[in-house]
């Protein structure tokens, strides 16, 4: 039977059962019965048919339950009691369907995101194909409000793009030549030809759908529990309901204890918590993988980061050029020029400056050497250059005027990288790099402390210096400076020998011994390399610190939500079963309260889906509000 | 070896779960099983040459479970 029927055939017994209440109050006994009985074998059909379908299966029903309490009110004449059984099932089925979508719904507006035409060049013609259809390799155009149908770079036009699907950031981007674009996002304004790299199930975007469905599926250790509990609970449900016939002879409330007690709320209470959560989080840009991850991630006490591309963007910038007798473009210039065969990060990000600040490069060095560790040294337009750390000019013999040693170590301890440039063996400028704290890790750090953690260290590889500026920047409990990775797995190891719940922070490849170390590891996502988004048990899309922050509150919330829905439903069932017992709770009321119930757990599970950290007075009302006490049994 | 995915119509008890993934992983063919309840999709890893992906969605709706859609990669 599928949806459509399912609400015809409430649809029908809901008006039988209003009908049989008409004649009720016009004395039409005879009728009435006939309406009830009628009302009851519409709706028991379909539930029975599922019954047997489940015992065919060997596997034990709700459904199975409800049959046989269902023939037994007929069998003693409760004809009410059968039809209004036969219609809340159905009906409260039915609502749980619908509202247990809701709880979905975070999943369902992301795939909804999925791109499912694309046009591409081939042949020298424009054709749309389905995004089943496109090739590695081939040439993709995209034009204003379409969306990206594959992962590749730019090889044609410009475009601002929304990334929400990839990163949960609606800011849109702009991109243009060689900028990666990712399946899943949309083109707001601009053109571009893309080479598709990526198709079809190996997108970013895709990978992030299936990775998300499995983290649903993947169970909490309370979900596991309670469906070891109703695997226990149900069969010896059936031999208490004999036992309560022995006992009392009573064959309607055994009938009525029968109904009562299907572990219905209970065994949905924790997952539809769990889903709304993760959900949440897909939307928001935090990949959590599952609700154990949630369960220890709402523990954790203490957070270890790394420092270079986790508090820090990982990209440094060049913060000032400084020249003795020199312009300062010229000097930025000539040491882009000696640069050009650098592939340390240091010289890349002076050839960067240079070309954002237009500077034409057009001088090839010559004779270049590459000093490991230390610089490089070149020759260009005939001038000799050498370009490097304190040690390089040392070596060289070339000597460092105290000025310029003085600006050195004063750029220094503001957190900067100096790099000397000579020119014929004479000091001629300083060029200073440094990467940046991220805009947003202050209030994150702020928020996550709020929130409950007690310890934030701070642990890399980088020099005493800058470590102690980035540390006392955000106000971390400890810094370890010019560690190598091992020593990093040795520190988290140790605090989680002194008790603590540890959370690692990485951006993913040098860290990855630590972070699978820790109790839990979080990668930041830089748009999807495979390694962070397969080893981490929590991903940032966007590598904002504010996305942590969220998830660290969220997952403090969903797990309060399970909890709230667990006692909950057990509360419930045990009441009602209390209720039979005491005979003050009959089958077709208790059947009400029982659906309610099971509403309520899920309506409760659907708040999480708006959850917010931002407001602060949300949170509060969450851990007071729950839904316990709107019912009165 | 292929893979499959069947979209379903919500799933509303995870005892639907059990009840296809023991009827799938006894049929011939099916080397894996997966029901994701939560995104109401089964996905089954078969060989094409004893069993097709039509007779499998067969199997799938007789035991009352309406399929959607189906997708083979």
């Amino acid at each position: 039977m599928n949806a459509k029927q399912t609400v015809r055939v409430t649809a029908i017994s809901a008006i039988l059962l209003a009908a049989a209440i008409i004649m009720h109050i016009a004395g039409w006994h005879d009728a009435r019965q006939i309406t009830l009985v009628t009302s009851t074998l519409i709706a028991g059909t379909p539930i029975t048919i599922k019954s047997f379908k489940a015992i065919r299966m060997k596997a034990f029903s709700i459904e199975l339950l409800v049959t046989i309490a269902v023939v037994g009110a007929l069998f003693i004449g409760e004809y009410v009691e059968s039809a209004v059984v036969t219609f809340l099932f159905l009906f409260g089925a039915m609502l749980e369907i619908r509202t247990m979508e809701k709880t979905r719904s975070s999943l369902k507006a992301l795939t909804d995101l999925a791109p499912l035409e694309a046009r591409v060049m081939r042949d020298g013609e424009i054709l749309t194909v389905s995004v089943d259809n496109v090739e590695i390799g081939d040439q993709v155009i995209v034009r204003s409000g379409e969306k990206v149908p594959v992962d590749g770079p730019i090889i044609s036009g410009t475009a601002t793009l929304n990334e929400a699907a990839i990163t949960g950031e609606s800011v849109p981007a702009s991109k243009m030549l060689d900028d990666q674009v990712f399946s899943g996002t949309l083109v707001e304004h601009g053109y571009i030809e893309v080479i598709a790299v990526r198709v079809g199930n190996d997108t970013t975007f895709a990978r992030i759908i299936e990775l998300v469905e499995e983290a649903q599926e993947s169970k909490s250790k309370t979900e596991k529990f309670l469906e070891r509990f109703a695997t226990i609970y149900t069969p010896s449900i059936v031999l208490l309901s004999v036992l309560v016939y022995l006992l009392t002879r009573n064959i309607e409330m055994t009938l009525t204890f029968l109904v009562i007690a299907c572990p219905g709320a209970l065994v949905i209470s924790a997952p539809v918590s769990i889903v709304a959560g993760i959900g949440n989080g897909a939307r928001n840009g935090v990949l959590i993988k599952g609700g154990e991850v949630m369960e220890q991630l709402a523990k954790i006490d203490t957070i270890v980061f790394d420092k270079t591309g986790t508090l820090t963007r990982g990209r440094p910038e060049v913060t000032d050029v400084y020249g003795l007798g020199i312009e300062k473009e010229e000097l930025l210039r000539l040491t882009a020029e000696a640069e050009m065969i650098s592939e340390h990060h240091l010289g890349r990000t002076i050839v960067k400056e240079a070309k954002k600040r237009a500077i034409h490069l057009s001088n090839q060095p010559e004779d270049a050497e590459v000093v490991k560790g230390n610089g490089i040294m070149a020759t260009v337009e005939g001038k000799h250059l050498a370009v490097g750390n304190r040690k390089l000019m040392e070596d060289q013999k070339i000597p460092i005027p105290s000025e310029m040693e003085d600006y050195a170590s004063q750029r220094e301890k503001a957190g900067n990288t100096a790099i000397f440039v000579s020119i014929s063996r004479e000091i001629t400028g300083i060029i200073s790099v440094a990467d940046q704290i991220r805009p947003e890790a202050a209030e994150a750090l702020a928020k996550l402390r709020k929130n409950g953690i007690k310890q934030m260290i701070m642990l890399t590889g980088d020099n005493r210096h800058t470590a102690q500026l980035v540390g006392e920047h955000l106000g971390l409990d400890e810094i370890y400076a010019e560690l190598l990775p091992k020593d990093k797995v040795a520190a988290v190891q140790s605090l989680k020998e002194q008790g603590h719940r540890v959370a690692m922070a990485g951006d993913g490849i040098n860290d990855a011994p630590a972070i699978a170390t820790a109790d839990i590891g979080l990668a930041m996502g830089e748009g999807g390399t495979d390694i962070s988004m397969e080893t981490a048990d929590i991903v940032l899309m966007a590598d904002r610190l504010d996305q942590f922050s969220h998830a660290y509150a969220l997952a403090k919330a969903t797990v309060q939500n399970m909890k709230q829905n667990t006692f909950f439903a057990v509360g419930t069932v045990f009441l009602l079963l209390l209720g039979v017992l005491l005979g003050k709770v009959f089958l077709a009321s208790g059947m009400l309260v029982h659906e309610v119930s099971v509403l309520l757990v899920i309506l409760n599970a659907i708040r999480l889906i708006r959850y917010t950290n931002d407001k602060p007075s949300n949170q509060k009302q969450s851990e007071v509000i729950s839904d316990e006490p709107r019912i009165t049994l | 070896m292929k893979k499959a995915v069947f979209q379903m119509e919500p799933f509303s008890c995870p005892s639907c779960v059990k009840k296809i993934e023991g009827a799938l992983a006894r049929a011939n063919g099916v080397q894996k099983v997966k029901v994701l309840f939560h995104s109401n999709k089964v996905r089954v890893e078969f060989d094409e040459a004893i069993v097709a992906a039509n007779d499998l969605q067969e199997l799938i709706e007789k035991l009352g479970y309406p399929v959607l859609n189906l997708k083979v990669a």
